[in-house]
C-alpha cells in the first residue's frame, strides 16, 4: 500500500487522536506550540511506517508511543543544551519521565481538560481560542478552519501561531484552573465552544450562513468537555443547547434555500435523537442546581422542542426563563429576547413596551433583530406602516443577504395591509 | 455526517443466546471511548426475530408476519448512530470494534441534508456571539 492510499486513513485517524496527543505532550513538554509539532512528526512517521508494516491494530497508542520517545529526545537536549549554558547541576532524572510515559492513558482526560482550559485561556483574544480550539481540540487542519471562516489560509495559520506565542509568553501553566479561577475559566472555555457552535449556525458573514461542519465541531468539543467536568452544569447546560438548536437544522431552510422562521418550521424535521441527546443534557444540568446561562438558554430551546405544533408552545414559562435569564445575563439581546417571548405570552402591546424599552440602548444600534422585533409587534397590533418601516430599516442593517431579502419580503407583505396607523 | 453502524445477526444472536460477561465489558469499553471521543450519538442492541414482526405492503394491502425470519445474514441485530467527519473515520474506529468468529457490520452513512444552505436566526433565539461583534464595529 502506498502512502496515498492510507492519507485519508491517516486523517481521520489524526482528528480523533492528535487532542489526545497534544494533550499528553502539552504536559511533558510544557508547551502547546512543540507538543503539536512533536505530534506532527508523530504522525509523519506514521506517514513513512505504515504503508509498509500495515495499520497498528491500535493506531493511538502506536502513536503516543512514537510521540512520547520524540518528547524525551527533546526535553534531555534541552536538558543538555540547559546544562551546558547555565552549567546548573539541575536535578531532572530523564527516569522521571520514563516513568510518565509507561504509565500508559491513565491521565489523558485530565490532560485533555488542561489542554482545553489553556486552549481557551483569557489572556488569547476569542478569535486566537475559536482557533486553538478547532485545531489542537478538534483536530482541524489550518485549512480546514480557514475554509470554515471564509478567511485566507495564512491568515488562520498566523493567528494560532501567534495565540500559542501568547501562552508561551504568559508564561500559562499546563494545569486545571484552581477552584477560585475554575468558573471564570471554564466560562470562557465555554464561551469558544459556543462562538464556534454559532458560527456554523448562523454564521455572521458570506453568502453560505449554514456550516454543519462547525456545529458538529463544537458539538463534539462540547461533549467531550462535559464528560470531562461532570460536576458543572453549564457544560451540560451548553450541550443541551447546541443539541436542541442543531435538531432543527433540517427545517430552517426551505427547497429554494429561504430560511424558515422557528414557529413556521416543519416539525417532523426536528431531528428527534438531538432532541433527546439535549432534553438529557438538560435534565443533567437541573439536577445539579440552579442553571446557569447556558442551561436556562437550552430550557428556553426545551420549551420549544417540547411543543409539538406552534400553538403548543409553552410561552408563559418561556417568558419566566426569560426573566430569569435577564437576571444573570442583563444584556440588550436577552432583554430583546424577553420581549418578544412577553409579546407571545401576555400580548404584542406587553411585548412592544419591553422592546421600546430598548431604541435607545448604545449597542442595539445597529443590531438588525431590534428593529425585526418591533416590526413584528407593530404589525402583529394593527400598525403596518410603522411595522414597514421597521422591516426596512432592519433589512438595511441585516448583514447576511438572505436576512435581508426575508426582512424586505416581510416589508412588503406590511403595505398589502390598509395601514390604521398615521404614524 | 452521521453514519448508522449495523451489526448483522448471528447464529447466536437469533437463538438469543446473551453474550458473555467478558465480551459485555469489552462492548462496554469501545462505547466508552465512542461517547468520550464524543462520536457515538445513540446504539442498542435488538432482541431476536422471533420477538419481531413484519409487515408487508403491496397494491393497498398489509400483511403481518410473525417472525422468526429465515435469512439469518441479512438480519440486523443492533445498531449505533455515530458522528464523523468521514466514512474513513468511522471505519477506522470501528475496524478496533470487539467482535470475531466471522461476525460482520455494515457502516450505512445516514441522509442529512448536506446542502442546507442558510437562513435567518429564528428571532427568539439568543446570539451573543453577533452582539459581541457589533460591539467591536
Amino acid at each position: 500500500m502506498s502512502a496515498g492510499d492510507l492519507r485519508p486513513t491517516i486523517s481521520a485517524i489524526w482528528r480523533i487522536e492528535s487532542p489526545k496527543l497534544i494533550a499528553t505532550l502539552s504536559r511533558l513538554l510544557r508547551d502547546v506550540g512543540r507538543a503539536e509539532e512533536v505530534a506532527q512528526d508523530a504522525f509523519v512517521s506514521a506517514l513513512t511506517q505504515w504503508p509498509d508494516e500495515g495499520i497498528p491494530r491500535n493506531p493511538g497508542a502506536w502513536l503516543m508511543t512514537v510521540a512520547k520517545r520524540r518528547a524525551i529526545d527533546q526535553i534531555r537536549r534541552d536538558e543538555t543544551m540547559q546544562r551546558k549554558a547555565e552549567t546548573l547541576a539541575h536535578e531532572l532524572a530523564p527516569e522521571v519521565f520514563e516513568e510518565e510515559f509507561v504509565a500508559g492513558n491513565e491521565g489523558i482526560d485530565d490532560d485533555l481538560l488542561r489542554l482545553m482550559f489553556v486552549a481557551c485561556h483569557p489572556v488569547l483574544s476569542k478569535e486566537a481560542r475559536v482557533a486553538l480550539t478547532l485545531k489542537l481540540l478538534g483536530g482541524l487542519t489550518t485549512a480546514e478552519i480557514a475554509r470554515a471562516f471564509l478567511l485566507s489560509e495564512p491568515a488562520i495559520a498566523q493567528r494560532i501561531v501567534r495565540a500559542k506565542r501568547t501562552l508561551a509568553a504568559a508564561r500559562v501553566p499546563f494545569e486545571v484552573p484552581a477552584s477560585k479561577d475554575r468558573a471564570a475559566r471554564l466560562a470562557s472555555v465555554l464561551e469558544a465552544i459556543y462562538l464556534i457552535f454559532n458560527e456554523g449556525y448562523a454564521a455572521s458573514a458570506g453568502e453560505d450562513v449554514l456550516r454543519p461542519g462547525l456545529v458538529e465541531d463544537a458539538l463534539r468539543v462540547g461533549r467531550i468537555l462535559a464528560r470531562l467536568v461532570p460536576d458543572e452544569a453549564e457544560a451540560h447546560g451548553l450541550v443541551a443547547l447546541m443539541e436542541i438548536h442543531a435538531s432543527r437544522m433540517r427545517a430552517r431552510v426551505g427547497p429554494t434555500g429561504d430560511p424558515i422562521l422557528l414557529l413556521e418550521q416543519d416539525r417532523g424535521k426536528w431531528d428527534r435523537l438531538l432532541i433527546g441527546r439535549g432534553l438529557e443534557a438538560l435534565l443533567r444540568a437541573e439536577r445539579l442546581g440552579s442553571l446557569g446561562p447556558y442551561g436556562l438558554q437550552a430550557a428556553i430551546a426545551a420549551c420549544h422542542a417540547r411543543a409539538a405544533t406552534p400553538g403548543d408552545t409553552d410561552w408563559q414559562r418561556i417568558a419566566a426563563l426569560y426573566d430569569a435569564l435577564v437576571q444573570l445575563a442583563p444584556t440588550p439581546v436577552v432583554e430583546l429576547n424577553r420581549a418578544v417571548a412577553v409579546g407571545m405570552a401576555f400580548g404584542a402591546a406587553a411585548g412592544l413596551e419591553l422592546a421600546d424599552r430598548l431604541v435607545r440602548e448604545p449597542s442595539l444600534r445597529s443590531y438588525y433583530l431590534l428593529p425585526s422585533v418591533r416590526a413584528d409587534l407593530l404589525f402583529k397590533l394593527g400598525r403596518p406602516a410603522e411595522a414597514r418601516a421597521e422591516f426596512e430599516r432592519a433589512a438595511a442593517l441585516a448583514q447576511n443577504s438572505r436576512d435581508r431579502a426575508l426582512l424586505l419580503a416581510r416589508a412588503n407583505e406590511c403595505s398589502a395591509h390598509p395601514s390604521t396607523s398615521s404614524g | 455526517m452521521r453514519f448508522a453502524v449495523l451489526v448483522k445477526a448471528s447464529k447466536e444472536s437469533e437463538a438469543g443466546v446473551m453474550p458473555t460477561r467478558e465480551m459485555l465489558e469489552e462492548m462496554s469499553t469501545f462505547n466508552e471511548q465512542l461517547i468520550k471521543d464524543g462520536i457515538m450519538l445513540a446504539g442498542d442492541g435488538l432482541q431476536p426475530t422471533s420477538k419481531g414482526v413484519r409487515l408487508r405492503f403491496d397494491a393497498g394491502r398489509t400483511t403481518v408476519t410473525d417472525g422468526p425470519f429465515a435469512e439469518t445474514k441479512e438480519l440486523v441485530a443492533g445498531f449505533w448512530i455515530v458522528q464523523g467527519k468521514s466514512k474513513a473515520e468511522i471505519v477506522e474506529r470501528f475496524m478496533s470494534a470487539p467482535f470475531d468468529g466471522g461476525q460482520v457490520i455494515e457502516i450505512r452513512q445516514i441522509f442529512e441534508a448536506e446542502d442546507f444552505g442558510d437562513e435567518l436566526p429564528s428571532i427568539a433565539r439568543e446570539n451573543e456571539a453577533r452582539l459581541a461583534e457589533q460591539r467591536k464595529q
